[in-house]
């Protein structure tokens, strides 16, 4: 597999024909759309994927300590019983999981930076944001077999989503369109940092009290109030919210607009600073 | 005079405190290869990197061919190609992989890009590495696939940002190769290096550039002669003569003889004003002179005046390649 012998073609002689003739028959197609372009941007992101399995382990092994973890950890003392702090737990630390592994959006693409794969991509005569859109399309993939991860993992353990099917597909589907516009947040700092370490650092320090001081774990009334006023502001709270109620059929349509609304609020915030360093650096 | 590909006036390009590319006006004709010579950190990959549209220009205007690389900047880049001091491929694609997503980005449909990239592989040499990811390929293959990558859209102007700098001589030469068939097909080439002898090599106009600053310009002839012609290197057999060999060489070529650190070596400076053959000779007025005064040449050779002693001759100072080398570096991590 690693090995890098350059044996078979050492012998290679540029030939003036061969490659005269592919110089000439260069036609010039025109450039593509917006659209094929972030999806050819998103068929990359795939082959990395089957390149490097192993990237796959943040969305599947992760978010199965996530829940075994905490659903035995605080299920007895918190709800009397395991299955019954699931029922509450579930969507929470499915929110808690994706959110967690948009970060790595972030470094991805600061290792395209730092590899120098971005400077050819930006000599490219194509629409500016397709590269970052088409690396958030892989990563929405990555969102849904977190997702999927989670709930199989779930089923099993006990959690009966009285919202049934729709209910859950539809939970799945607000959390992925939110966690793609908040992935903008990281490709910001991937552009802006100078290291893969410091983009996982900050990701930490943003991540870690979000997640944390939200509702994800427990109800807030037992919270002191400026606990309870920074909880009930935390945007991750309001995603759970909306997802809980989601799985539960029983739709809180001011939870989810909130987060439709915030969702395209951090799109226009965090991706037009994004597009903003892409094109300047 | 004939079109110009790029023209640059009082570029600037300023990293903090650093004027990294400081006023470099160039005037590169279309379909020639154009050397830029210089030492890491003087300031080349920032000026190539302004002229590919890849940072933008702190002071005055660069356009390539009359398209402003700022106000422009699509159709600069519907014109040239980038291959960087780094690979510019995807390390964890095969080689094939990266020249269909290259392929379909330039707008071709898939089976066009296919075939594109198939014809690429095979007159690179690398048919067999075609489905191979590109993290297992050597240094040679890794600068191929990248050239490749750069012209699936035939380009009018290639950057070729340090394209041999650390290769074997074997790749080198196939680089070089790749680099006369290309800009014999009428593409025009601005190749940045630290070599002398391969700006001399390839290009027939050379920009010396030092600290941001564009200190020498001209054909590799006019450059050559302002350093002198190279030097002549002579291996005596017997390390007693070599007094009298010094006083044969002084008398011929004049000053500048040197006693080499090896007892039996002697390095003699050439002065031809203009050209190889005048050095040449010189050289061989200096070894029958030798073979006269009785005294046993083992071996010599010729050597090119080095980039060292361009940048001594054009500057005060060394072309010492660390003194700044962390602006260049850090223009490629920002």
């Amino acid at each position: 597999m690693s090995t890098t012998t350059d044996a078979p073609v050492s012998n290679y002689t540029p030939a003036a024909e061969s490659l005269g003739a592919v110089l000439a028959a260069g036609e010039q197609p025109k450039p593509p759309s917006a659209w094929s372009a972030s999806v050819t941007f998103g068929w990359r992101a795939m082959l990395k994927i089957k390149h490097v399995p192993e990237q796959l382990f943040d969305v599947t092994a992760f978010p199965i300590m996530m829940v075994l973890m905490f659903t035995y950890l605080f299920g007895g003392a918190l709800a009397g019983s395991v299955t019954e702090y699931l029922q509450f737990l579930l969507p929470g630390i499915l929110v808690t999981s994706v959110i967690m592994i948009t970060m790595y959006t972030g470094m991805g693409v600061n290792i395209d930076i730092e590899k120098g794969v971005f400077d050819r991509f930006r000599t490219l005569p194509v629409w500016r944001p397709a590269a970052l859109v088409g690396a958030l399309f892989g990563d929405v993939f990555r969102y849904v077999m977190a997702s999927a991860t989670i709930l199989i993992i779930g089923l099993i353990l006990g959690f009966r989503p009285s919202g049934g099917v729709v209910g859950v597909l539809l939970g799945i589907a607000l959390l992925v369109a939110f966690s793609f516009a908040f992935s903008w947040i990281w490709t910001m700092f991937g552009l802006f940092l100078r290291s893969e370490k410091s983009v996982m650092g900050v990701s930490m320090m943003v991540m870690f009290p979000l997640t944390f001081l939200s509702n994800v774990f427990v109800e807030p009334d037992t919270m002191p109030g400026w606990l309870r006023t920074f909880v009930e502001i935390n945007p991750i709270t309001h995603v759970v919210a909306a997802v809980r109620s989601l799985m539960a059929g029983t739709p809180d349509a001011g939870e989810i607009t909130w987060v439709l609304v915030s969702g395209l609020v951090l799109i226009a915030i965090f991706g037009s600073l994004t597009m903003r360093l892409y094109n300047r650096k | 005079m004939s079109e110009l590909a790029i023209e640059t006036s009082g570029l600037v390009k300023v990293f903090g405190k650093t004027r990294a590319v400081d006023g470099v006006d160039l005037s590169v004709p279309a379909g020639t290869v154009y050397g830029v010579l210089g030492p890491n950190g003087a300031g080349k990959t920032t000026a190539v990197r302004m002229l590919a549209t890849l940072s933008r220009p702190d002071g005055g205007e660069a356009r390539v061919f009359g398209k402003d690389v700022v106000r422009e900047a699509d159709a600069v880049r519907s014109m040239v190609s980038l291959t960087g001091q780094y690979a510019s491929v995807d390390e964890d694609l095969t080689g094939n992989e990266n020249l269909v997503l290259l392929g379909r980005l330039l707008g071709h449909r898939k089976p066009a890009a296919r075939e594109r990239s198939a014809q690429l592989l095979a007159a690179f040499g690398l048919t067999d590495a075609a489905d191979r990811q590109v993290k297992n390929y050597s240094g040679g293959m890794r600068r191929r696939i990248d050239i490749a990558a750069s012209i699936i859209k035939t380009p009018d102007v290639l950057f070729l940002d340090e394209p041999t700098t650390g290769l074997d001589p074997r790749s080198r030469n196939q680089v070089w190769d790749i680099i006369r068939i290309i800009v014999a097909q009428g593409t025009t080439v601005l190749l940045t290096t630290q070599y002398l002898d391969e700006a001399d090599q390839l290009a027939s106009r050379i920009a010396v550039i030092d600290r941001g600053k564009v200190i020498a310009e001209g054909t590799p002839g006019q450059l050559k002669a302002s350093v002198g012609a190279g030097a002549i290197h002579v291996r005596l057999r017997n390390a007693a003569q070599r007094e009298t060999a010094l006083s044969v060489l002084t008398t011929v070529l004049g000053t500048g003889v040197q006693l080499d650190a090896d007892p039996v070596a002697l390095t003699a400076q050439l002065s031809g004003e203009d050209s190889d053959r005048e050095a040449a000779e010189q050289a061989s007025r200096a070894l029958s002179e030798l073979a006269r005064a009785g005294i046993t040449v083992d071996n010599f050779s010729l050597g090119q005046p080095t980039l060292d002693e361009v940048f001594l001759a054009l500057t005060d100072h060394p072309a010492t390649s660390d003194s700044s080398d962390s602006s260049d570096s850090k223009e490629v991590a920002a």
